[in-house]
């Protein structure tokens, strides 16, 4: 049997979209996995990054660090973490915790670096105009720097989002649930048509992922259009 | 933490660690030659480009596991399961520094060297890759880094891989902390070691471009 006609048996075979461990559960344990981590990441890297750009301080620090988070490969940071998790909570500390913790370490620089950058490239004379009608350092911040530099941070949330998406394939080597369950007992089994059936999953996710946040992106562009001086930069994501 | 049995395996990590810059070497090194050569047909035959482009950056977006798994009905589980992934996934971080970096070379240097008689290919040699370099160096520091990361998940398709991320696997096999660590730690130390030396090697390369900070 070709691996085609393998991938498209497994994905139409009906045992495959219902009851434990099957398609639509995994699906959801992936999105859900993956909205927690981007949750936290953005409640972390979103003030600081705003902090950053806003008064101009600590941006040295938070490049190195961003420098380091990018440095340390996913499946190390779950490994580091593993035992440390585990000891407080035999359970879930072996299987969920460690990813989730990894998903929020690889999600931090994107967000971080483009808030930050989008913040700082607010143009000055705009920042000082707003000042100069007696807006507070908070208005300033809420109704001038953040809508012109709307654009430049959700695309760093975008780049955040498709590379949880995508690396939290990884969990499933730890227990973790999600669609990397598909690959990593399709390896183990020998089974062609799970394995790519895990593929077909994973890519269409994280290209569903990347054009749900495009359009986000797009609504957001059209209502601040008239905002000048946004200076776009997008982050460099790395394969996972 | 149980020391004794880091004591007692202290020459299997060595020699992990030298399959996993072996294996990340072979790809970066593979992927920098193939890229060079994507690279100038597409600074030369301009079309070529987006093609070259679109499609690295599909592979790009295909999850390590998900490509590792998927070559496995293919090839097996040989060491091209393991290095095609890696090699592919360098493609667009080096095409897109190396077409930026000989795009960058001002034309006017460009016009000089054809005034001086340089032939196409000299020109390519001693004026526009010298002065595409710091982009170069940057993508090679991504490239490196990235990959030493990706070798770790190759211990997916079983012992001969994986480099120090075969302790990964198998301590969370034995459910043995100690062994997770000593795959974890040490190549989290080897990828920002790696970084830290190419940075050096950049600054020392192109003394020119201090301070231009190019990624």
């Amino acid at each position: 049997m070709s691996v085609v006609t393998a991938t498209v048996a497994w994905l139409t075979d009906p045992a495959q979209w219902s009851g434990a461990g099957a398609i639509p559960q995994r699906l959801l344990e992936h999105i859900g996995l993956s909205a927690v981590s981007l949750l936290i990441a953005v409640a972390i890297a979103l003030p600081a990054g705003l902090a950053i750009g806003h008064t101009r301080r600590g941006k040295v620090v938070a490049a190195s660090l961003t420098n380091i988070g990018r440095a340390i490969p996913s499946l190390a940071v779950i490994g580091i973490v593993l035992p440390i998790t585990a000891a407080i909570d035999p359970q879930l500390g072996f299987k969920v915790y460690p990813t989730l913790v990894a998903m929020v370490i690889l999600a931090i620089p994107p967000i971080l670096v483009n808030t930050e950058a989008g913040i700082a490239g607010v143009d000055r004379d705009l920042v000082e105009s707003a000042r100069a009608m007696g807006m507070r350092e908070t208005q300033v911040l809420i109704s001038v720097e953040i809508p012109v530099a709307l654009s430049v941070i959700l695309a760093g949330v975008r780049s955040a989002a498709t590379q949880i998406v995508a690396t939290m394939t990884l969990g499933a080597i730890f227990g973790s649930g999600g669609l990397g369950r598909f690959l990593v007992e399709g390896i183990a089994q020998n089974d062609d048509g799970k394995i790519f059936g895990g593929v077909v999953l994973v890519a269409g996710l994280a290209l569903l992922t990347e054009a749900a946040f495009v359009t986000i992106e797009r609504a957001a562009a059209w209502r601040g259009r008239e905002h000048p001086g946004t200076n776009r930069r997008a982050a460099a994501s790395v394969p996972t | 933490m149980d020391t004794s049995w880091i004591l007692a395996h202290l020459d299997e990590l060595g020699l992990r660690t030298i399959q996993h810059l072996g294996l990340a070497f072979l790809a970066v090194g593979s992927g920098f030659v193939l890229s060079m050569g994507l690279s100038v047909l597409a600074v030369r035959v301009r079309p070529a480009l987006a093609p070259i482009i679109a499609l690295s950056g599909i592979l790009y977006t295909i999850p390590s596991l998900a490509l590792f798994a998927a070559l496995v009905p293919v090839t097996g589980l040989s060491i091209l399961t393991a290095e095609v992934p890696l090699v592919l996934y360098t493609l667009l971080i080096f095409v897109r520094n190396i077409v930026a970096g000989l795009d960058g070379v001002p034309g006017d240097v460009l016009e000089a060297a054809d005034a001086m008689g340089y032939s196409r290919r000299t020109r390519l040699l001693s004026v526009e890759l010298p002065l595409a370099l710091p982009l170069i160096v940057a993508g090679l520091r991504l490239a490196s880094v990235s990959t030493i990361g990706l070798v770790t998940i190759s211990g997916i398709l079983g012992d001969r891989f994986g480099g120090l991320g075969f302790f990964i696997f198998e301590g969370y096999r034995h459910a043995f902390p100690t062994e997770i660590l000593a795959g974890a730690v040490p190549s989290a130390v080897l990828a920002l070691s790696v970084d830290r030396l190419l940075v050096g090697a950049g600054a020392r390369l192109t003394p020119w471009s201090v301070g231009s900070v190019a990624r």
